[in-house]
């Protein structure tokens, strides 16, 4: 691979050192939030600015000594672990249905199954504002794991979907060939090899939840209050370090999401590997 | 026959497989189903009862039903008659009594501005029922605008059960007394302009997207894979960090004592701290380095499938290389190109807690106007119709998106 862009002419060497100077920039920038945040979050000063005059884990302190922000994270995780499982069920099931479906249907049934994922929030917010207000689902948790179920399940059943297109069918057949019923070939031939897929699906699915504002901006009540919740209304008053901690606390957080799901996707492509 | 299914051996094999075919495609629709009813319940519908509330008209017809069915008869000229101002002020009466004259007196104010303070006093005033025959008089008495046709042509426009007012109110226009669709007076005129700097917003971040992002794909994608894999952390880190957090970090960067106006007055350039954000600067900056990641991913994955051989061909037959790129590498980047403008233009289009938080009063975009009537005014059917134009944008593009998507099979498994 590396041969194609082996530069042959001065033309082409100007154009590939370019290339490499554009991108590096765009790297500096796509990269830029995250540095300028982490050192603040460590700072001994109330002001957030540079030179750091001294550092200190105060801020960090303050985030696990403030009732109001452990709430918030204890509310983040039981709607981000509720509605992550909830549609990994739903999806699960969804996409081992669509890959064996055929109808004419199907490409509206996809339609209506991805469209949390392309309509606009806001407008799933106030259309679920609307709808769950009379019946009681507005300020408690079940309202918010109910939309952030709907918001995750198309992330589900994307991933899910690749990795079953991936899983070879034939073992499934070979199985019931051999007199296991259904249930037992799920349990015993395809779940097994599909699951690093379902458990990055179930990680997409919790990062949407984890990450999510604008809903519960809409339906939670004062008891219902997340990370990122919080985070909207400390930025909109007024940013005090202990925002920059929670920010890295959420970036770390992140970092292990992101590789996990790296880690995943490996073993993934060496089964596959081993496979062929 | 049945028997003969039974047994099995009568049946040709060919029928057999199609009945059992037949089983396995339902039992598939079954597994989809779940899905498909929790949709139904927490998505489709909570969706088409906000298309049905920017037109639904339910307010007059409720507090005022026998003014309602007075005025059926009236045609519209000069003033109802003697029995319409007696249902009104029947009807006045009964909402005060029921608290519910508010409620009437909020529509009718987005037709004629002051219709509230009208409304209210007339119910305050209106101690007991005019004698027959005399209430025209007792009301005109109370309030002079009930001797205005306007007034009266407010209260039948209003009479649902639907209405086009506030789809028309969400594109600036509006209807007059006659009934007539005309423009939105200049004060109550004010969404086509959001619309256009919604799109403008859209337009611009995407631009800036794809500028900064066609580099970075063509780096990563003519690296040796190794090396790609080390530098998409770049590219994925960011993707996977809360919008809170960039949101929050943009802040920190470009305010006024932040650091990009510090480092520039401690070296000297500047004087005088520059206005980096809660400005349109800042909600470009902010936008386009959330969306970047959804232009470069897409742009790479096509990139990586074209062949270095094409340009090697081009070289070797003599094409300057800007020739060569011109004419043969980017017409085939183009599905990547279309793929990730369309994926950040709708995304952006939508966009609404980072305009909110590192946006100016003037640069705030459709979403804000959404959430504002739906929970600061509670104007619900305007917040609803303007809700229905963005998703009707929404969708039309989305539609495009998911022809050159599914084309190129980017949804994984989901295409047969």
């Amino acid at each position: 691979m590396s041969a194609n862009h082996s530069p042959q002419t001065a033309s082409q060497r100007i154009a590939w050192v370019t290339t490499v100077v554009a991108a590096t920039l765009v790297f500096i920038f796509l990269m830029a939030p995250i540095l300028a945040i982490v050192p603040l979050s460590f700072s001994s000063s109330t002001y957030l600015t540079y030179p750091l005059p001294g550092l200190s884990l105060r801020w960090y302190e303050d985030f696990l000594g403030s009732a109001r922000w452990m709430n918030a994270l204890k509310n983040s995780v039981i709607i981000g672990v509720a509605s992550s499982m909830l549609s990994m069920a739903l999806g699960t099931l969804a996409s081992l249905g669509l890959a064996q479906w055929k109808s004419k249907w199907k490409p509206l049934v996809l339609a209506v199954v991805l469209s949390p994922m392309v309509v606009p929030v806001v407008i799933t917010a106030v259309g679920v504002y609307f709808f769950f207000a009379p019946l009681g689902l507005t300020g408690n948790y079940l309202g918010l794991i109910l939309v952030h179920t709907a918001l995750a399940t198309p992330f589900v059943v994307i991933t899910v979907s690749a990795t079953l297109q991936s899983f070879d069918m034939t073992l499934a057949r070979a199985a019931a060939s051999l007199g296991a019923p259904p249930l037992l070939t799920f349990r015993k031939v395809i779940l097994p090899l599909i699951l690093p897929g379902l458990a990055s699906g179930a990680l997409f699915a919790f990062a949407t939840s984890f990450d999510e504002v604008v809903t519960v901006l809409f339906l939670a009540g004062p008891e219902q209050r997340t990370l990122p919740r919080e985070m909207f209304s400390g930025i909109r008053e007024n940013i005090s370090p202990t925002i920059t901690a929670v920010a890295v606390v959420l970036t770390v957080i992140s970092v292990c999401m992101l590789s996990t799901l790296e880690l995943l996707r490996r073993r993934n492509e060496r089964l596959k590997g081993n496979a062929e | 026959m049945t028997a003969a299914f039974v047994a099995g051996a009568d049946v040709p094999l060919k029928r057999r497989l199609k009945r059992a075919e037949r089983a396995r495609q339902f039992r598939a629709l079954g597994l989809v189903l779940p899905l498909l009813a929790f949709l139904l319940f927490t998505f489709v519908v909570p969706l088409a009862g906000m298309i049905w509330k920017s037109a639904d008209d339910w307010e007059v017809p409720q507090v005022m039903p026998q003014t309602v069915a007075a005025l059926k008869q009236w045609n519209g000229q000069g003033l109802p008659d003697e029995a319409a101002f007696a249902a009104l002020a029947a009807d006045i009466r009964t909402a005060r009594e029921a608290g519910t004259l508010a409620v009437a007196a909020k529509r009718l104010n987005y037709i004629i501005n002051g219709y509230r303070t009208t409304l209210l006093s007339t119910g305050r005033k209106l101690k007991e029922q005019p004698a027959p025959g005399t209430a025209k008089d007792t009301l005109i008495g109370i309030a002079p605008a009930w001797g205005e046709r306007e007034s009266w042509t407010a209260i039948k426009s209003a009479s649902g059960p639907v209405t086009s007012y506030y789809l028309l109110a969400a594109v600036d226009l509006t209807r007059n007394a006659d009934g007539a669709i005309v423009a939105a007076p200049p004060d109550q005129a004010i969404y086509r302009d959001v619309f256009i700097r919604t799109f403008t917003i859209g337009f611009g971040v995407t631009a800036l997207c794809l500028i900064l992002g066609f580099p970075v794909a063509y780096l990563l994608a003519n690296l040796p894979t190794g090396r790609s894999n080390l530098l998409m952390i770049f590219v994925l880190l960011p993707f996977w960090t809360s919008l809170l957090v960039r949101t929050c970090a943009w802040i920190v960067i470009l305010q006024s004592e932040g650091i990009v106006n510090g480092s520039l007055q401690w070296l000297g350039v500047i004087d005088e701290p520059l206005r980096l954000i809660y400005n349109r600067f800042g909600v470009y900056m902010a936008m386009t380095h959330v969306l970047l990641p959804f232009m470069i991913l897409p742009l790479y994955s096509v990139m990586r499938g074209i062949s270095p051989a094409y340009m090697r061909a081009a070289a070797s037959l003599g094409a300057p290389p800007t020739t060569a790129f011109l004419r043969i590498y980017l017409p085939q980047t183009i599905p990547g190109i279309g793929a990730g403008c369309l994926l950040v233009f709708i995304l952006a289009i939508g966009y609404y807690i980072t305009p909110a938080l590192v946006g100016g009063a003037a640069d705030q975009m459709i979403s804000s106007f959404i959430a504002f009537y739906t929970t600061e005014t509670v104007n619900w059917g305007l917040a609803s119709a303007l809700g229905a134009v963005l998703l009707l944008s929404t969708l039309v593009l989305a539609l495009v998106y998911g022809k050159l998507a599914l084309g190129r099979q980017t949804t994984g498994g989901l295409k047969n």
